[in-house]
């Protein structure tokens, strides 16, 4: 006898849930972007200084740590944004809620500003710290500079620290969507790996915008192609998962394998933000070509653009709608 | 009280949706309405109507659905402040003080019961805690002009959802979520 689904009338017609799922729009694009752009600088920043082991020579790695801060602090205005009820933003800090990588992802936050802080210190040259020291009011200008010399006398520590907070920092937010089944295109254990690796791309990418010494712009590409090389891999690994899984993977690889993200994906993500510019990157470190602004807008846009289809694709993809 | 060990039992509300009596009137969510000051536009409970197979042979299921109440909640295991928590017999409620709003929750399940009420909270259906508290029964199944829907304590083999659920062939919806939802429909 013959089962198939014909027909179905669904009586729920909730704003935000139907016809498919709405929740979280480009508040949370723009959040997952800006903290995963965030925790590559992080990772980068400080990785640079524990391969040098002496503060960076370009000006715009010295102060890349405050200016993450600040990309991030716009990261979390855009998450409060989102919130239905944001004057109880403050229960986050509430409790710590083990098995809730939101929960996990709130408490890293505040992990990250006082890493970054102290990287920052590590950075500076005396005369950067000056002018950080001569915008504070003067009651906590003492316990700055206690804090710098603690901060010298801690470097590797403190670049640890800055290290995993920007490791952890890019894996939660995507182990945020990951560990939710309930969203078929989100249900992979890669999604957290693949933003980090994306956040590390896109960090390196921003960093590559700006006037940087010659030696250290050589190691940020260098890193920035084994980054996009990495995110494919973990993008044609989280595909095959999909594709060789149970119904509800293989719906969730259907919208990026000849569904309604298939064309936007892999031309604008893979393609144009992923392949072209590691293509480019090498053509330049073969031939000696002056660096061109090309390749890092083209990962900014195809990292921008990972997040905004697995955002909607997850999304719209529910076990209501298998068969 | 169990005979043997003595040890007291813990509650497990769960409720059955007899498939062969649902017509699909709505009254149910009309009566989920009236007793929750559900916003308009908006439903805690709601109502399926699936048709299978090639006419002339057809098979129609009517499902009058809402929140499962899961053992496994993943709206619980997501909620980063602790707004969702399970209550007194396994109920998953929401403290609306506590909700920031995240959505995590709506997001987390599988049955896509939560909404965002005006106010900002999260919303879905209680099985109607208050009203069970003091003896009553969930306002769903109060109305049900069939008899559709039956309520109780899965965890006492004397009650009827416990009675049918031995009975009756039975499903649930998307087991494959891991959730272990507690509204089991009868076939």
């Amino acid at each position: 006898m013959n089962t198939q689904l014909l027909e179905t009338v669904h009586g729920r017609s909730n704003h935000l849930v139907d016809p498919t799922l709405s929740i979280w729009g480009w508040q949370i694009v723009l959040y997952l972007f800006l903290g995963g752009l965030v925790a590559g600088i992080l990772v980068l920043a400080a990785g640079l200084q524990l391969k040098e082991g002496r503060r960076p020579l370009s000006a715009v790695l010295r102060w890349a740590p405050l200016s993450a801060l600040g990309l991030l602090s716009l990261g979390m205005f855009f998450l409060w944004l989102d919130l239905e009820h944001p004057f109880f933003a403050f229960r986050f800090y509430m409790l710590f809620h083990l098995t809730s990588p939101m929960s996990w992802g709130a408490w890293i936050l505040l992990l990250v500003y006082p890493a970054g802080i102290l990287l920052a210190l590590t950075s500076l040259t005396e005369g950067e710290r000056g002018l950080v020291s001569g915008r504070l009011p003067a009651s906590l200008r003492g316990g700055f500079s206690s804090l710098a010399a603690w901060a010298d006398a801690s470097r590797r520590p403190i670049l640890l620290t800055a290290a995993f907070s920007g490791v952890a920092l890019g894996l939660y937010t995507g182990l945020l969507l990951g560990t939710m089944p309930a969203r078929l295109a989100w249900n992979s254990a890669l999604l957290g790996p693949l933003f980090l690796a994306s956040g590390t791309s896109t960090g390196a990418a921003f960093l590559l915008l700006f006037a940087l010494d010659a030696g250290e712009r050589k190691t940020l590409m260098t890193w920035d192609a084994a980054a996009i090389g990495t995110e494919l891999a973990l993008i044609a690994l989280m595909v095959l998962g999909f594709a060789t899984g149970p119904e509800p993977a293989r719906f969730a690889a259907g919208l990026l394998l000849g569904g309604k993200y298939t064309a936007v994906f892999w031309s604008v993500v893979v393609v144009a933000g992923l392949l072209v510019p590691l293509g480019l990157e090498a053509i330049e470190a073969r031939r000696h070509l002056p660096f061109t602004l090309l390749i890092p807008l083209l990962v900014l846009a195809g990292g921008l653009a990972l997040r905004w289809i697995l955002l909607a694709a997850g999304q719209e993809s529910a076990f209501r709608l298998l068969s | 009280m169990s005979s043997v060990t003595g040890a007291k039992r813990q509650r497990r509300y769960a409720m059955t949706v007899d498939t062969r009596l649902c017509v699909g009137c709505k009254a149910c969510v009309l009566a989920c309405k009236a007793e929750n000051a559900v916003p308009d536009g908006l439903c805690r409970d709601w109502v399926v109507e699936e048709t299978r197979g090639e006419f002339p042979a057809l098979s129609m299921e009517i499902r009058s659905e809402r929140c499962n109440h899961c053992t496994e909640a993943p709206c619980v295991a997501n909620c980063p402040t602790g707004a969702s928590h399970v209550n007194e017999g396994g109920a998953v409620l929401v403290t609306h003080y506590k909700c920031s709003g995240c959505k995590a929750c709506i997001a987390a399940c599988p049955y896509e019961a939560r909404f965002v009420h005006p106010d900002g909270y999260v919303d879905k259906c209680t099985f109607c805690l208050h009203r069970v508290k003091k003896g009553g029964q969930p306002a769903c199944v109060s109305i049900c002009p069939t008899a559709t829907l039956t309520f109780g304590d899965a965890n006492d083999p004397a009650s009827a959802v416990s009675s049918q659920l031995a009975s009756r062939r039975s499903k649930v919806l998307h087991p494959e979520s891991g959730a272990d939802p507690n509204l089991h429909f009868l076939l």
